[in-house]
């Protein structure tokens, strides 16, 4: 056993059972409980979703009612981003950076314990609002005014929940920078750092700044709602297009919250399965800095049929269109490490080559929609849907599964199955297919989004979205048998689990001990 | 795995044992939060979680920050734990700062878009009729005319009172750099005084506004961003004021040297943000 150090022993024994869980300052244990508490969410909202899509099924009312509807897909939306994938990114970092980094904890073990503990609150709060009196709230997980000001009770749970997320995410955020610039052994200068703590640093920069913003959006509609204010009511010489913009100053941040640690951990796959070092990986540096840096640039980009004067509209659609050059660096980047590099395909580069594909079609239907005069006809409608689900599902959740299949060794001390790791993905990949590419042609020929009933025209496209939906669906019941077999057993991982697999987390035993890097390792 | 040979003591990072303090916060979230929705909902007892929320949350606050004074003096924070500290404080107040900036942007919107948009073109022509969108304004569809707070009265007094409490909290500062700790005791109590003066001038202006100026939370975009920018201006003061008087406290206990006194400085960090918020208020939300 690792030595353990006086502060740990102060104690005399460690809690045991539930109060261990609850008192942890250990990043393992708590990157533990961000990956489960979000693989929850991803399964209460993948509920929710499936419910829309037996909805949608065919034409006409059959599962459920409008008013429901509404609340489903608010739902869906709000638990997808900050219950499953923010938390599940945030896991990995728990667990990831220190072993990386060659630090003992993180920075701040305490408040990482508050972090994640703020969030099954939150989450109760968020998903018991279905109970209140008029239900869950309903105006779209944008939560516009003046929807948002005019739902019942369900709607102030959801701005305490975001609140408390909100909390939890900027002590987490603050926890990983200051783990980064602080923590690191010695010789592990930042231009030595695996790209994966890069992506995160600059990620956790977006998030300190971005979600206080959202805050603020979110206590004004609180204000508008019970305390008489005027920010979003035009009588008052307010408007809601403001709320669009303050909130979408959020949200266009928040979508690289939720890609830029994805793209860190296929950095981390890609050369190990190539067997060669990553391209470009300064280019790689850059490139996640500039994306971020002009994603406060963009956000209007959401809002060109919302009205805006036309200069505007040329100012958001460029500075949105140039943002795909640095995300094409790094997709060249990526390919141009697997180019001429001996390449085997385990379930982890499986998954990231998946997501390189999958990810650059939504990309390109995101490039689509920048441009304004184009997004003014597809805006509000599938074909939004369908993009945002690309760079959403095959993006972040893909490499969220990569990253799990690379680093379950590392975690459990048994390799993940080869076989049902395959089943997995191509079952999910071709079902994401299945489901969200006839989205694209579902909105190209109008039909808007976030509505229960449709015009017989679209029949046949949306049944097929729903089988697929709900293959998609099953086909993630493989990865619990997965994670539940490794746990329990299975061949034998080695420190370095994945040959030519570098990195100080392959420098430590698998599954890592509870306790790593109590005297720093030194870099060379 | 390179074990390195010559680390002594010093550098070995402090990881503080398991706690029931951040499971305590959170739950008082919880009753914080699930209280408050009720209560705005007219539940009665959502009230009563409410303020339970807000007890425990003082509660963790009180066991939490004083499990870390004594970290502090019992010796166990190196000075790796201390850049720690620095960076987070740094960051922490940077969100503030993006938290202020939501309501300044409001107010910049509302004066240099939304406003002129509904006093100019089809808007005037055929929704609101002669609306003129001079600021400040509480709307076209205003329901009560009001007064509007003039910069020169209490706000002035105030804009001194913050930056004369910054120079007093500088002057604590350097007596405690110097070894003269009676000047840093008279230093954060006057500048503790000072922020008690600040609130309580800022309370009466509220009255005031609310009696004298129909100046109310209801007054259109006007009202709406002049309270809730003041308002949470003034709980950024009070938790500032709390912080130095904890910091006072803890002078008379005897804690903080010369080299050592990083809770003093995250005081005054704060102290100092808060008093760059109000200049920025005081240009923007009274003056101009
Ligand atoms: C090349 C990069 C990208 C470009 C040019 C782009 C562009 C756009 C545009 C213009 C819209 C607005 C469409 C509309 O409402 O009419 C949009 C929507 C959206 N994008 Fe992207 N995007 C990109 C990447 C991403 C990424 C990486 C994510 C997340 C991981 C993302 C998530 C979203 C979401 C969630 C929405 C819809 C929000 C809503 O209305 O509910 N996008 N994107
Ligand atoms: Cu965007």
């Amino acid at each position: 056993m690792a030595a353990v150090t006086p502060d740990q022993l102060h104690g005399h024994h460690a809690p045991r059972g539930v109060m261990r869980w609850l008192t942890t300052t250990n990043h393992k244990d708590i990157g533990t409980m961000y990956m489960i508490f979000s693989f929850i969410m991803f399964l209460s909202g993948g509920v929710l979703a499936l419910t829309i899509r037996a909805e949608l099924f065919k034409p006409g009312l059959q599962v459920v009612q409008p008013e429901f509807f509404n609340q489903l897909t608010t739902m869906h939306g709000l638990i997808m981003v900050f219950g499953a994938i923010m938390p599940a990114f945030v896991g990995f970092a728990n667990w990831m950076i220190p072993l990386m980094i060659g630090a003992s904890d993180m920075a701040f073990a305490r408040m990482n314990n508050w972090s994640f503990w703020l969030l099954p609150p939150a989450a109760i709060l968020l998903i018991g609002s279905f109970f209140a009196p008029g239900g869950a709230t309903a105006a779209g997980w944008t939560l516009y005014a003046p929807l948002s000001v005019q739902m019942g009770m369900g709607m102030d749970l959801a701005i305490f929940a975001i609140h408390i997320m909100g909390v939890s995410s900027i002590m987490g955020a603050i926890n990983i920078v200051v783990t980064v610039l602080n923590m690191r052994a010695p010789g592990m200068t930042m231009m030595k750092m695996p790209l994966f703590c890069w992506t995160w640093l600059i990620t956790a920069y977006l998030l300190i700044a971005v979600m206080p913003v959202l805050a603020g959006a979110v206590t004004m509609i609180l204000a508008d709602r019970h305390f008489g204010t005027s920010f979003f009511n035009a009588a008052g010489g307010g408007d809601p297009v403001m709320y669009q913009h303050i909130f979408w100053f959020f949200g266009h941040p928040e979508v690289y919250i939720m890609i830029l640690p994805a793209f860190g951990i296929v950095s981390q796959i890609i050369p190990t399965f190539s067997r060669k070092p990553l391209f470009g990986y300064a280019s790689m540096v850059y490139a996640t800095a500039s994306i971020a840096i002009l994603s406060f640039a963009v956000w209007a980009h959401h809002m060109f049929a919302t009205g805006m004067p036309a200069a505007g509209q040329l100012f958001f659609m460029y500075a949105t269109m140039l943002i795909a050059v640095p995300t094409g660096v790094k997709v060249f980047n990526w390919i141009a490490t697997m180019w001429r590099g001996s390449l085997s395909f385990e379930p982890p580069m499986l998954w990231a080559t998946g997501f390189i594909f999958v990810f650059t079609m939504g990309g390109f239907t995101g490039l689509i929609c920048a441009i304004a005069p184009i997004d003014i006809q597809v805006q509000d409608t599938y074909y939004v849907v369908a993009h945002f689900h690309y760079v959403l599902v095959a993006g972040s959740l893909f490499a969220l599964f990569a990253g799990a299949y690379y680093w379950l060794p590392k975690w459990t001390g048994h390799m993940p199955s080869e076989f049902l790791g395959k089943l997995h993905f191509w079952c999910s990949l071709v079902f994401f297919n299945i489901t969200f590419f006839p989205m694209h042609f579902l909105g190209l020929a109008g039909m808007p989004r976030r509505i229960p009933d449709y015009a017989l025209q679209f029949a046949d496209f949306n049944a097929l979205a729903s089988v697929g939906a709900f293959g998609f669906g099953l086909s993630q019941l493989i990865f619990i048998v997965v994670v539940v077999k490794c746990i329990r057993g299975g061949e034998r991982a080695a420190a370095r689990s994945w040959e030519s697999a570098e990195g100080l987390e392959w420098t430590v035993p698998s599954p890592a001990p509870y306790h790593t890097f109590e005297e720093a390792p030194v870099v060379r | 795995m390179n074990r390195a040979s010559g680390m002594h003591a010093g550098d070995h990072y402090f990881v503080p044992e398991p706690s029931k303090y951040p499971i305590v916060g959170s739950v008082a979230l919880l009753l914080f939060g699930s209280g408050a929705a009720l209560w705005l909902n007219a539940v009665p007892a959502g009230r009563w979680m409410f303020f339970l929320g807000i007890a425990t949350l003082i509660f963790m606050m009180f066991g939490w920050f004083g499990q870390v004074v004594r970290e502090s003096q019992g010796g166990r924070y190196g000075r790796r734990v201390d850049k720690s500290f620095r960076w987070s404080m740094g960051w922490f107040i940077f969100s503030e700062v993006m938290f202020f900036a939501a309501f300044f942007g409001a107010l910049f919107y509302a004066r240099v878009l939304s406003v002129p948009w509904l006093s100019s073109g089809d808007n005037a022509a055929l929704l609101w009729n002669g609306f003129s969108g001079a600021w400040p304004t509480a709307g076209p569809y205003a329901a009560d005319p009001f007064t509007p707070m003039a910069a020169w009265g209490i706000p002035a007094i105030n804009t001194l009172i913050l930056l004369t409490s910054g120079v007093t909290l500088t002057f604590a500062h350097y007596g405690l750099l110097n070894g003269k700790r009676g000047q840093l005791k008279l230093g954060l109590a006057v500048t503790i005084l000072l922020g008690a003066i600040f609130l309580a001038l800022q309370a009466y202006e509220y009255i005031h506004a609310y009696e004298a100026l129909n100046l109310r939370l209801e007054s259109g975009i006007y009202g709406s961003t002049f309270y809730l920018l003041t308002g949470f201006h003034g709980m950024h003061v009070t938790v500032g004021a709390i912080m130095l008087t904890v910091m006072l406290f803890r002078t008379f206990a005897g804690h903080f040297s010369p080299e050592h006194h990083f809770g003093f400085e995250a005081a005054a960090w704060y102290w100092h943000f808060v008093d760059v918020v109000w200049l920025l208020l005081f240009v923007v939300v009274y003056w101009l």
